[in-house]
């Protein structure tokens, strides 16, 4: 018994030190990040793991040169991630949750073509639409950081009104059957009746779309006008993708600063992260 | 969407009917919304897919010529073949080891909270990002042997599965996770007073009751595999590549998304038809596992 006892305890510290060493491969990655943005151009890629010192040491300078990198100001970028991002997650949250709600209360034909065709939207690769998507974009005038949002909703309400119309099912009619006796408007039932009893799909849904829009790079990519209009990913790539001497040193400052919010925004939000995802999964 | 049967519906009607006349308020935007993101982008790609063209308003109809010709690019055919192989080994490795670490994460060891918060850390940085970090880090690594991962095709192949497994693990751990604290307690405690192995539980108690969040993640991963993009433009680019006697390049460690991209986007613009009727074919691939995904849920449930 006592032997037994041991060796589940010696399993046990097994796994803990194999955990911390698959931790540190896990934060290796990030933490070269940071070593290098403060290293020297030659160096980052001659000495990659080396801590920066002396010569290699670089100081600010790679954050101070990022900041206007290949003729563009990081700060813009960052600006229009952050509307775009925000707008859009608003604009899905807002329309396709009402739009859920009238699908499972009014269940016409028309609600169940627009449910079947939103289902399918969600096994439909970027590609087989990205051309005309982005032509349409063009032709509608959707190509700016304040309109692109309308492409957001489009192309994303496939997701968001699934996950919504499953959670609508599961509220009973009798709660709003009592609105409606006391004299409440659709209007009014929708946005103080329903709207608060979605609250936890509506976090799963936003923390879903914040990570999907945030870090998207095609979709912006084709449909913005490039010259003007960059986001973060889009910036990033055209710093490496582009076609000459390549300031690594430069770039890895500029990833630190862009990855340096999503994780101050996934160790306060981590509950609620976990839980959307795990929420958007389980719809196969 | 059953309720017309359920008593409730006598008296939903009192709702249904006001809800109707707001339709414009509560429907409609998001109707509008979805044709011009989704519906005519779709079936105007679908149109286009048996045309000529090089803008959307300059179109010539040839039928299914465009398949042909896509069926008969070999790069495209090549890289079906390295995308599917990918898919099937970035599928076997990220479940093994999400399984694996969810189980494990489970068993009440110190510390699980944290770990389970730096597996899932990766998942919230962009494909672009990690494909950059990544290259950084290969490269650190091949700059000893003077090489680079963009020069040969196993070490782009293997940096791009080491990429996703570092990235997706985390998410499927998740999933995994939710699956297993799902298991029901009592069961597990029979197996162990009938004197089980913990092997034995494992296989005959605990798998059985996480099969649909398995087959969740097998089809996850599989589909991610086959619609990968941004890890493969960051990472590789699809370098390096071979001359074919005929000419044309092939790149060996491209996509399929990325080899459809390519066509659209790539030197000549004549060939956009060819990258519409692929991007179809690419449609139909992914459409088709997810509707296996499907059939196969909805089978374990019915047996449970």
């Amino acid at each position: 018994m006592k032997d037994s006892f041991k060796k589940q305890k010696l399993g046990k510290t097994i796994t803990t030190v194999f955990f911390v060493l698959l931790s540190i491969f896990y934060v290796f990655p990030v933490l070269m990040v940071l070593v290098n943005s403060f290293k020297v151009n030659t160096f980052v890629k001659t000495d990659t793991f080396g801590i920066p010192s002396g010569e290699s040491f670089a100081e600010f300078d790679n954050f101070i040169k990022g900041m206007t990198f290949g003729g563009y100001p990081f700060a813009s970028s960052v600006v229009y991630s952050i509307i775009i991002t925000i707008f859009g997650t608003f604009l899905i949250l807002l329309f396709t949750s009402m739009a859920a709600w009238y699908i499972s209360r009014v269940d016409s034909t028309l609600c169940r073509v627009v449910y079947y065709a939103c289902v399918f939207s969600m096994v439909v690769p970027f590609q087989m639409v990205m051309f005309t998507l982005s032509k349409t974009a063009d032709t509608l005038k959707l190509n700016t950081p304040w309109t692109i949002p309308v492409i957001y909703l489009g192309f994303g309400a496939g997701l968001a009104v699934f996950m919504f119309v499953g959670f609508v099912k599961s509220i009973p009619l009798e709660i709003e059957e009592a609105a409606a006796i006391d004299g409440c408007s659709p209007i009014r039932t929708y946005f103080s009746v329903v709207l608060p009893m979605m609250k936890p799909t509506l976090v799963s849904v936003a923390i879903l779309e914040i990570m999907w829009i945030w870090n998207d790079y095609l979709l912006p990519y084709l449909v913005l006008d490039r010259t003007e209009y960059r986001t973060i990913p889009i910036h990033i790539q055209y710093l490496k993708g582009s076609y000459g001497t390549v300031d690594l040193g430069a770039t890895m400052a500029l990833i630190l600063l862009s990855i340096i919010p999503v994780i101050i925004f996934y160790l306060t939000c981590q509950k609620h992260i976990i839980k959307g995802v795990a929420a958007g999964a389980v719809k196969g | 969407m059953k309720r017309k049967h359920d008593s409730a519906a006598v008296n939903s009607d009192m709702i249904r009917k006001p809800i109707q006349r707001w339709a414009p308020f509560f429907l409609w935007p998001m109707v509008a919304a979805f044709l011009i993101g989704f519906v005519w982008p779709f079936f105007h790609g679908l149109f286009l897919s048996f045309c000529k063209f090089q803008t959307t308003s300059n179109w010539e109809w040839v039928g299914i010529n465009n398949y042909a010709k896509a069926l008969q690019d070999q790069s495209f055919v090549y890289s079906f073949g390295f995308t599917a192989i990918f898919a099937v080994v970035s599928l076997v490795l990220i479940n093994v080891f999400a399984f694996a670490v969810a189980y494990a994460l489970t068993q009440k060891i110190k510390g699980a909270n944290l770990f389970r918060t730096v597996f899932f850390m990766p998942n919230l940085i962009g494909g672009i990002v990690l494909g950059y970090i990544w290259s950084m880090i290969f490269d650190g690594f091949l700059a000893y042997y003077e090489k680079s991962i963009l020069t040969d095709t196993g070490w782009g192949f293997w940096g791009l599965i080491i990429l996703t497994c570092w990235q997706q693990i985390g998410y499927m751990m998740i999933i995994y996770i939710a699956g297993l604290q799902a298991v029901p307690e009592d069961m597990l405690e029979a197996a162990k007073i009938d004197g089980a192995s913990g092997w034995q539980t494992l296989f005959k108690v605990t798998i059985p009751n996480v099969m649909p969040s398995i087959t969740i993640c097998t089809f996850l991963s599989l589909t991610n595999g086959f619609k990968l993009f941004d890890q493969n433009l960051a990472l590789t680019g699809g370098l390096p590549y071979t001359i074919n006697p005929d000419g044309t390049a092939v790149h060996t460690t491209e996509m399929l998304a990325l080899n459809i991209y390519n066509t659209f986007y790539g030197q000549s613009s004549t060939s956009r038809g060819v990258a519409q009727a692929k991007a179809v074919l690419f449609f139909i691939l992914v459409a088709t596992l997810a509707i296996a995904q499907l059939t196969a849920t909805r089978k374990k449930e019915v047996q449970q």
